[in-house]
């Protein structure tokens, strides 16, 4: 039995090489689509420019999740003990998320400025919305049986809430965050592209108007390589925290 | 004793209790019986305050209340137990609620392990465990609530024959050694008759007692006593020919 992880790595590769022959056999100037061999090296060669840019990002996102994690935490606990407020608030979490955030990240920007607080912001407003509907979601899942008996119990809301929905709640928890730190660096680099001193949002748009295509590809990389980094992280710190399943 | 008059309980046109009055005395075993839908679940929902009764008064040691939460122990066939927590630890959960001494508390697990058969296991998740051993250790948490009455709903009825029969005699446990009052819904003739003191057949639509059967017998007793085996079989003849029952 093949791992799946050998499958992807394959498929890569395959795609990569065949990026790279039809560039070099079409001879595609670097400055329209470089050969991924090109990429990789101003990835690896250029890694002194880029490292700053992409710490600048990373704590952009960094700060972000726990921006996000600081209001969705309480406020989908709220939601869930009071089902007013959720219904209040619901069609505003909605709308927020019907908001493009490229139309945000200008209004942002005015507001707070170049510098780094901006771009928390926006990747805060990404990621707030799939943690925060994903607990709401795994407090309610809990089964009525388990109220039910820890009713009986006499337990009251904030003892439910530790003991049993809070753990219950877990597993749909890390999806959301997941989902969030996946998507988060679209936020810092949208927020980059509007205005910034730093971070790799503004290096590709530095390089794109150099035409050094190679380079926003190298960021893209190493974009993507955070992204994934981080998609790790919450899987090997979910791994850790729901050790049940 | 615990005292049920005239409770009433309706679901839209559908009358599933009708002034049905039952006492289950103290430290007594108290089996019911009778058809699938025919309102037991829902007497247990009102009982425990699931549901709201329409009418009727429920007491507890004289003292009248509107439903019994927080004055009863609950087991039922689902074991409930949090998968999260080691099977100690779901045990203590009573306890942890109740913000009772934790050390006073462990040590009455631990020995209510050793008693029950799962010495050893305390440590285990419940995922790691058989069903069998999943319900013993609901019978610890039931144990750990504290509280003298006991309902019980089909508890043991998702188990196989042989792990049914063995923690049939811890059932009894509950009502000789730690001295509960219990009140059990079950589907099956035999564990009632090996369990109860008092049996009460029900009829359905809505819900009333058909037959109360004294079983005066001591316990533990015999599935294979020629005494039992008849009054299961005339418990049975009865339960095929009255339609009302089934």
């Amino acid at each position: 039995m093949i791992r799946p992880g050998y499958i992807s790595l394959f498929v890569v590769i395959i795609l990569l090489a065949a990026w790279d022959i039809l560039c070099r056999v079409f001879h595609i100037p670097d400055f329209i689509l470089p050969a991924p061999s090109e990429i990789f090296k101003v990835a690896l060669f250029q890694a002194p420019l880029l490292l700053p840019h992409a710490l600048v990002t990373g704590l952009e996102i960094i700060l972000g999740i726990a921006i996000s994690l600081a209001i969705a935490l309480p406020l989908s606990t709220l939601m869930f003990a009071h089902s007013s407020i959720e219904k209040a608030l619901s069609p505003f979490l909605v709308a927020s998320q019907a908001v493009p955030v490229f139309a945000l990240a200008p209004l942002l920007v005015v507001w707070l400025g170049y510098g780094i607080a901006s771009k928390v912001i926006m990747a805060a407003v990404i990621i707030f919305f799939p943690i925060t509907v994903n607990l709401l979601e795994g407090f309610k899942d809990c089964g009525s049986e388990y109220r039910f008996l820890f009713k009986l119990m006499g337990a009251n809301f904030w003892k439910r809430l530790r003991l049993l929905h809070w753990p219950w709640a877990l597993p749909y928890f890390f999806a959301g965050l997941r989902v969030g730190v996946s998507v988060a660096t679209i936020g810092a680099v949208i927020g980059e592209w509007v205005g910034a001193q730093k971070g790799l949002g503004y290096l590709m748009i530095q390089a794109n108007a150099r035409l050094k295509v190679d380079l926003v590809f190298a960021a893209i990389l190493w974009l993507s390589l955070m992204g994934l980094g981080m998609w790790r992280m919450v899987g090997f710190l979910e791994k850790r925290v729901i050790h049940w399943k | 004793m615990l005292s049920i008059s005239n409770l009433s309980k309706r679901f839209e046109d559908l009358v599933v209790l009708d002034d049905f009055s039952l006492q289950v005395p103290r430290n007594g075993f108290t089996v019911l019986i009778g058809p699938s839908g025919c309102g037991k679940s829902t007497l247990f929902d009102v009982l425990t305050g699931v549901e709201e009764k329409d009418k009727g008064d429920i007491s507890w040691l004289g003292k009248q209340m509107p439903d019994l939460s927080r004055k009863a122990a609950y087991m039922q066939q689902n074991d409930l137990l949090l998968p999260w927590l080691s099977l100690v630890e779901n045990s203590l959960l009573p306890a942890k609620i109740a913000g009772t001494d934790r050390r006073e508390a462990k040590k009455q697990a631990d020995a209510l392990f050793e008693r029950l058969g799962l010495q050893g296991f305390e440590d285990y998740l419940p995922a790691k465990v058989s069903g069998g051993m999943r319900q013993r250790c609901a019978l610890v948490r039931t144990i750990m609530f504290e509280q003298e009455l006991v309902l019980l709903d089909e508890p043991l009825s998702a188990l196989d024959a042989i792990t049914r029969r063995s923690l049939q005699s811890l059932l009894l446990l509950l009502q000789s050694e730690f001295k509960k009052s219990l009140l059990m819904i079950t589907h099956d003739v035999e564990e009632a008759l090996l369990v109860a003191d008092e049996l009460i057949v029900l009829t359905s639509s809505p819900m009333g007692i058909h037959e109360k059967i004294r079983i005066p017998d001591r316990k533990p007793r015999s599935a294979s006593d020629p005494k039992l085996i008849k009054l299961k079989e005339e418990i049975l003849e009865r339960l095929q020919e009255d339609p009302e029952i089934d």
